[in-house]
C-alpha cells in the first residue's frame, strides 16, 4: 500500500471554497504540483476536468513541517517504521518531518542518513529529512562526520544528539562553529546530566508528594543559558529542542534581544498537559523533558504567541506497548504526537485567541521549514508555489483513540480526550496523501 | 476502602476506624488462641520486590491470624529475576485467585499501577513503594501514639492538637510522607526536621512545618512535642553529598541522651526501624523507657490485621465470616 504516485501532471484538484490561513473562502486549483490558480470563484472553463474537493468551512494551511520526529527506523521497527511514521505524519497534516538521529545504528554517518532519506522517498507520504547526530554514537565524545552528512543525498542541515545533551562545552562550541560551513544548525537537547541523574518527573510540588526523583527546571535552563552565550560568541545558529520551562523562555527571549541566532521549539504536550497528570502514575505521561507546572504551560503559550518560541515540534516518540505497560520508573520516556499536534495547537493557541491561523501556519510550517532549510516547504499559499497543503476542519471535534492511529505507537497521552479540529486533506507537491481524513492508497484509488 | 495505596486515601473517619478496629484486634492477640476465623478461604499474596523481612512477617502474621491463606512471592528465586514484568506477575496472581496483594516495591507508584491498570481485581495494599509511601507504617505509628497519648480506652479518638517531630532523611522517606499525611488528617501538627539537602523541593506545600534546628524543635520552640520520630539514614545517601560526613550528620540531627532530655516528660521516642544505632539514634535514646520502638513492631500486626479485615471482609463476595460482633466489642 503505497500512496497514489501520479506522475501525470494532468490530474488537477479544485479545492472549492477553502479559507487560506482562515481568511475569506476561495477556490484553489492545484495542477502540475503547484498552486495553479487562486480566486474567489474560478470560472468553469478553468477548472473543467479537475477533481473537486469540497472545502466549505475548511482552513487551508501550508503543509506542516515537523522539526522533531522519532521514526525509530533503522533498529526499532517494532516501535515505528519510516512507512508507518510518515503515514501518521500525513494524517496529521504534515508534508515534511525531521527524523531524529537516535536510531540503531545511530544516524551519524552519510550511509545511515541516506538510508533513512531513501526509505522516506520510497514511502512517499511526506518529505523525510534525516537529522544527523552531532557526536559519534550520541556519546558526546567526538564530532560525527557532519560535513559528509551535509553533502550526502540526504542534504542534512539539522544536527542533534536528541535524547542526550551535548554536555561538553568545548564540543558544543566546535559543533556550532563547524556547521556554519554548510549553513547547518545544532538542535540541542538541553539537559544538564548530573542535575537529572535518575530523574523521573518535573521537580516540584507533585514530585515531592509522589516520591519520584525530580528533573529540575534549572537543568534545562542552565544548558540553554550556556548555549546561547556560546552561539553568540561564535555567531552560529542554535536551535533549542522542546523548551519546557518559563525560565527557558526568559533566557531565549533575552538572547534574541541581544541578537543571538537562536530558535526554539515547544511540543504540543508541553502546551496542554502539566505534572498533575503524573499523579496517576500512568507512564503514558512520562516524557523527557517532563510535563511541567501550570505556570510553565502558561509561559510557553505566551512565548509561542509572541514569537519567542519559533515553532511547534511534535517530539513524536512511539514506544511498544510493553515499554509503557509497567511501573513508572522502568517505563520509556516519550509520547506520540503527529496525529494530534494540530488539534492540540488549535485547542491551546487558536481557540484561546493567542494565535490566528496565519500564526499557526508560521509556527508549524514556515518557521520550521526555514530553520531546517527545507526547500520548497513552508511557502505562502500563492500561485506558482509548490502545492504542499493541509486542509483542516476547525469545527470538528474528535475523541482520541490511539488504537485507530496510523503510528505503531499506542502511547498517546490524549487517549479518551476530546480535541478540536480534524485534518481533512493533505497534499504533497500537488498529490493528495490524505483525502476525507483517510490515507490515499493505491488500493483506495482503484476502488 | 477498596485499596490502601496512600495515607491520603483515608479521611479522618476512616483513619479512626482503622485505629479502632486495630484496638480490638490487639485485644484478641492477648488471648491464648490468637487466631480468628474472619478471612478463612481468602488468599493474601505478599508480593515483595524488596527485601523487608520485618514488614513481610508482620503482614504474614496479620493475615494468618485472620485465617487467610498466605502466599509469599519474593523477587528472589521467582521469575522476577528472569525479567518478568510487573504486569505478567500481576496476571499470574490474578489467575491464582489473589483476594489481596500486599506489595513492596522499589518503584514509587508500583502499587498504584497494580490497583488501577486493570491487571488484577483484588485489593492492593501498599507495603512501601520507593520513596513514595508506606501507609500501614503511618497507621501503626498513629496507633502507637494514640495508645500513649490518649490511653487504651481511646476508641473514636483522633490526635487533635498533638505535636510530632519527624527527623532525618525526609527526601527519600516513604515513612515520612505517609506520616505527614495521616497525622495531619488525625489533627496533629507535624514538624519535619532535616538538613536542607534532605527535604524535597515542594515540601512547602505539605501540611506541616519544617525546621533545620533539631535542638530548637526538641526544646519546644514551635510548641511542646508529644513525640519525636527518627528516620533511618540509608547507607547510599552518605556518598552522595547530602551531608559532609556521618559524624556531622549525627552531631546535628542524631538523637542522643542529651537531646532526649530536652523533651517534655510525657513525649515518646519513635523509629520505624531498622535503626542505625550511633547514627540517627544513640543506644541510650533507642533503649530509653520512653522509646516505643519495640512496641511499634507489635502494633504493626494489629494494624495490618485491621487493614486486611476492612479491605476483605466488607466485600460482597467475601467467603470468610465477618469478625463476630461480640468478639469485636468484648
Amino acid at each position: 500500500m503505497t500512496p497514489e504516485h501520479t506522475d501525470d501532471s494532468d490530474v488537477r484538484y479544485l479545492l472549492r471554497g477553502v479559507r487560506p490561513l482562515g481568511g475569506d473562502p476561495v477556490d484553489v486549483l492545484v495542477a502540475g504540483g503547484v498552486i495553479d490558480a487562486v480566486a474567489a470563484q474560478l470560472p468553469a472553463g478553468r477548472v473543467a476536468g479537475a477533481r473537486v474537493v469540497d472545502g466549505a468551512g475548511l482552513v487551508a494551511l501550508p503543509g506542516l513541517v515537523d522539526l522533531h520526529t522519532h521514526l525509530r527506523e533503522p533498529g526499532r521497527e517494532d516501535a515505528e517504521t519510516v512507512e508507518t511514521g510518515s503515514r501518521a505524519a500525513a494524517l496529521g497534516g504534515f508534508t515534511a518531518v525531521h527524523a531524529m538521529a537516535n536510531t540503531a545504528p545511530v544516524a551519524d554517518t552519510a550511509g545511515v542518513v541516506e538510508q533513512v532519506w531513501r526509505l522516506g522517498r520510497e514511502a512517499g507520504w511526506v518529505d523525510v529529512r534525516p537529522v544527523g547526530a552531532v557526536t559519534v554514537g550520541l556519546r558526546g565524545e567526538r564530532l560525527a562526520e557532519l560535513g559528509a552528512m551535509a553533502d550526502s543525498a540526504a542534504g542534512v542541515r539539522v544536527f542533534s544528539d536528541d535524547g542526550h545533551c551535548v554536555w561538553d562545552p568545548v564540543l558544543m562550541r566546535r559543533a556550532l562553529e563547524y556547521v556554519k560551513a554548510f549553513d547547518g544548525v545544532i538542535a540541542q537537547h538541553a539537559q544538564e546530566p548530573r542535575l537529572t541523574d535518575g530523574a523521573q518527573m518535573h521537580e516540584g510540588t507533585v514530585s515531592a508528594v509522589l516520591g519520584l526523583t525530580g528533573w529540575p527546571a534549572v537543568a534545562e535552563e542552565s544548558i540553554i543559558a550556556r548555549d546561547v552565550l556560546l552561539a553568540g560568541h561564535v555567531g552560529s545558529r542554535l536551535h533549542v529542542c522542546h523548551v519546557s520551562t518559563a525560565g527557558s523562555v526568559d533566557i531565549v527571549r533575552w538572547a534574541k534581544a541581544r541578537g543571538v541566532r537562536v530558535t526554539a521549539e515547544v511540543t504540543p504536550h508541553h502546551l496542554l498537559l502539566t505534572h498533575e497528570e503524573v499523579r496517576s502514575y500512568d507512564p503514558v505521561f512520562k516524557v523527557n523533558p517532563p510535563l511541567r507546572s501550570p505556570d510553565d504551560v502558561h509561559a510557553l503559550r505566551e512565548a509561542l504567541a509572541d514569537g519567542t518560541i519559533d515553532v511547534v515540534a511534535t517530539d513524536h516518540a512511539p514506544h511498544p506497548v510493553e515499554d509503557k505497560d509497567c511501573e513508572w520508573a522502568v517505563a520509556a520516556m516519550g509520547m506520540t504526537g503527529l496525529e494530534t499536534a494540530l488539534s492540540v495547537v488549535q485547542a491551546t493557541m487558536v481557540d484561546t485567541g493567542l494565535l490566528d491561523w496565519a500564526g499557526v501556519a508560521d509556527r508549524m510550517s514556515a518557521a520550521p521549514a526555514r530553520i531546517g532549510r527545507v526547500i520548497g516547504q513552508g511557502r505562502p499559499l500563492a500561485v506558482g508555489e509548490p502545492a504542499h497543503l493541509t486542509l483542516v476542519d476547525p469545527a470538528a471535534r474528535r475523541l482520541i483513540d490511539p488504537s485507530a492511529m496510523a503510528t505503531l505507537g499506542r502511547n498517546s497521552p490524549y487517549r479518551g480526550r476530546e480535541l478540536p479540529g480534524r485534518v481533512v486533506a493533505t497534499f504533497l507537491a500537488g498529490r493528495p496523501t490524505v483525502l476525507d481524513g483517510a490515507l490515499v492508497t493505491s488500493e483506495a484509488v482503484s476502488l | 476502602m477498596r485499596h490502601l495505596l496512600s495515607a491520603a486515601d483515608l479521611d479522618v473517619v476512616a483513619a479512626v476506624e482503622v485505629l479502632d478496629v486495630a484496638d480490638r484486634m490487639a485485644a484478641t492477640q492477648q488471648r491464648e488462641i490468637k487466631k480468628l476465623p474472619t478471612l478463612r478461604g481468602r488468599t493474601v499474596v505478599n508480593l515483595f520486590y524488596e527485601d523487608s523481612t520485618r514488614t513481610r512477617i508482620s503482614f504474614e502474621a496479620a493475615a494468618k491470624r485472620l485465617s487467610a491463606d498466605v502466599i509469599n512471592f519474593s523477587a528472589k528465586g521467582s521469575s522476577v529475576s528472569k525479567g518478568e514484568s510487573l504486569k505478567d506477575t500481576a496476571l499470574t496472581l490474578e489467575a491464582m485467585g489473589a483476594d489481596a496483594v500486599v506489595v513492596r516495591h522499589s518503584a514509587s507508584g508500583a502499587p498504584h499501577r497494580l490497583a488501577t491498570a486493570g491487571w488484577i481485581r483484588g485489593a492492593v495494599v501498599n507495603a512501601g513503594d520507593g520513596t513514595h509511601e508506606h501507609p500501614t507504617q503511618a497507621l501503626l505509628d498513629a496507633f502507637t501514639l494514640r495508645r500513649h497519648l490518649v490511653g487504651h480506652e481511646a476508641t473514636g479518638a483522633d490526635l487533635a492538637g498533638r505535636r510530632v517531630a519527624v527527623v532525618g532523611d525526609v527526601l527519600h522517606s516513604r515513612v515520612a510522607r505517609s506520616n505527614v499525611l495521616l497525622l495531619h488528617t488525625l489533627g496533629a501538627h507535624v514538624t519535619l526536621v532535616a538538613p536542607p539537602t534532605l527535604l524535597p523541593v515542594g515540601v512547602e506545600a505539605w501540611p506541616c512545618t519544617t525546621s533545620y534546628d533539631l535542638d530548637g524543635v526538641l526544646r519546644g520552640d514551635l510548641g511542646d512535642l508529644d513525640a519525636v520520630m527518627m528516620l533511618r539514614v540509608q547507607a547510599e545517601r552518605m556518598n552522595a553529598a547530602y551531608f559532609p560526613s556521618v559524624r556531622e550528620y549525627s552531631r546535628r540531627y542524631g538523637l542522643d541522651a542529651r537531646r532526649v532530655g530536652l523533651l517534655p516528660d510525657h513525649a515518646v521516642v519513635m523509629h520505624p526501624g531498622p535503626m542505625n544505632r550511633g547514627l540517627e539514634i544513640s543506644a541510650d535514646a533507642a533503649d530509653a523507657p520512653r522509646s516505643t520502638i519495640v512496641e511499634q513492631v507489635a502494633n504493626g500486626v494489629a494494624v495490618r490485621m485491621a487493614v486486611l479485615y476492612l479491605l476483605l471482609s466488607g466485600a460482597p463476595e467475601a467467603v470468610g465470616e465477618p469478625l463476630p460482633a461480640k468478639e469485636l466489642v468484648r
